[in-house]
């Protein structure tokens, strides 16, 4: 049967991995390439990373960034940020990365999706959604969580697959940080309405919420964490091996 | 050397980086003559197989990989690449392969088994040996590789070396004679994967 994946996501900005400051124990804990290897050894099933450059200049050095951990590490990478057109997709395809992660570019333009996936395939395409409980309903943001769209998440997950997205990272802005464990209510209420894999992101603080988060949605693939990877609070090796104990499929 | 055939179908970084991590010196090649030559090959692809099988014959690369495996040298088809190798698809219509392993590759959907199962298989199955395959030398049953498929080889078939279930057996690692294939993506496959290909390149 497949393997729950366990995740780390990589924030990048200016070719330097954000967040990274308290990652104790190897010498340049911002660089990318590093860390990536790191999660690599600690056996993690995929790296995500997240261009949050502005710049110009920041997207170049993002490129060669990607370029040098895919030379090196051969697991499924995906990227996101700044996706907006099927020029970015062919981008960063072209620095090694295997799926292409849209968010507030799918919401400006509506027929990204469908666009991608045409060209490179369903699998290729995730639909990342940041979503927060706005008056008893899930809404999604945009732009990093900063912009109340209006519009229903649970229809967009539903548009989304429609048009062709393979996968869904399904982040809550209301316990992401938190670290109170991840958004079973909103979680399931996505799974309920899509065929494809969902990523769980948001609000893992221990081990205990990725047993919690398995055993209560089988339906979730992957659970998706940076800070407590990254300070090492929570080691990936650690976390598959308590997983592994408590009878979850996975890959050690 | 080792030939990887460049026919225009699917993004060959992570395969060529693979090799290159490996030390393994590697001619990517849409070249007839040049691919002729190679000690060994891979075929790689992602995507559709009617496609693919079209462009394959088109730039005449499908008379070379038989070529190669009717003297003797080992092929690698990897994920579609492995698929084409087999005799047809049933993918959207029918389509002929290249016929180099019996058999026919067909829709998840169409398996009444994985009615509520997500298709494609996408993530980390662990393969499960059925007999030694010199490709598997280096690998021990029960390790994990990474899938994205929607189409299978019937994993209970004679020429399947090694197989994952996904409520169904799907062929991951098949073989016939000296022409093999993975359905994973064994450049994706962290260092299973490697020890998969380093294999491969020593036979």
């Amino acid at each position: 049967m497949l393997a729950k994946r366990i995740v780390p996501c990589l924030d990048v900005r200016d070719g330097r991995v954000v967040k990274g400051k308290n990652f104790v124990g190897i010498r340049d804990v911002e660089d990318p390439k590093t860390m990536a290897k790191f999660y690599n050894d600690e056996s993690a099933d995929e790296l995500v990373f997240y261009d949050i450059t502005a710049s110009a200049d920041g997207r170049k050095l993002f490129a060669d960034v990607l370029t040098s951990v895919a030379e090196e590490i051969f697991i499924p990478l995906t990227v996101g940020g700044g996706i907006n057109t099927l020029d970015d997709f062919d981008r960063v395809l072209k620095c090694g990365a295997d799926k292409v992660s849209v968010n507030s570019g799918a919401i400006k333009n509506p027929s990204l999706i469908a666009d991608a996936a045409k060209k490179y395939g369903d699998q290729c395409v995730v639909l990342s959604m940041d979503v927060k409980r706005v008056g008893g309903k899930y809404v999604v943001f945009a732009k990093g969580g900063r912009e109340d769209t209006g519009i229903d998440a649970i229809d967009w997950a539903k548009r989304g697959v429609d048009s062709g997205a393979g996968e869904i990272v399904l982040n809550s802005i209301d316990t992401d940080g938190v670290k109170g464990g991840f958004d079973l209510n909103m979680l399931s209420a996505i799974c309920d309405v899509v065929s494809v894999p969902v990523v769980a992101s948001g609000g893992a603080g221990k081990k205990e919420d990725f047993l919690t988060l398995f055993s209560t949605l089988p339906k979730v693939d992957a659970g998706l964490a940076a800070g407590i990877f990254h300070d090492r609070s929570l080691r990936i090796r650690d976390l598959k091996k308590y997983l592994k104990q408590n009878g979850v499929e996975i890959r050690l | 050397m080792l030939g990887v055939v460049d026919y225009g179908v699917g993004n060959l970084f992570s395969l060529s980086a693979s090799l290159r991590y490996l030390g393994v010196p590697t001619e990517i090649s849409a070249d007839k003559d040049v691919l002729a030559k190679c000690d060994r090959l891979i075929l790689p692809g992602v995507g559709a197989f009617g496609d693919a099988a079209k462009k394959l014959r088109d730039a005449g690369l499908d008379e070379v990989v038989k070529q190669v495996a009717l003297s003797d040298r080992p092929i690698l088809g990897v994920c579609l690449g492995m698929q084409l190798l087999f005799e047809k698809s049933y993918e959207y219509g029918e389509h002929a392969g290249l016929a180099l392993l019996p058999g026919v590759v067909s829709p998840l959907a169409d398996r009444k088994e994985l009615v509520g199962k997500k298709i494609p298989q996408m993530g980390w199955n662990s393969l499960v040996k059925k007999r030694d395959c010199p490709i598997l030398s280096e690998v021990d049953d029960g390790e994990y590789f990474y899938y994205v498929h929607s189409f299978y080889a019937d994993g209970e078939s004679d020429c399947c070396d090694a197989y994952s279930d996904y409520g169904i057996k799907v062929a991951g690692v098949v073989r016939n004679k000296n022409v093999y294939g993975t359905q994973f993506h064994p450049e994706k496959s962290g260092d299973a994967g490697l020890r998969l290909l380093a294999a491969f390149t020593k036979i």
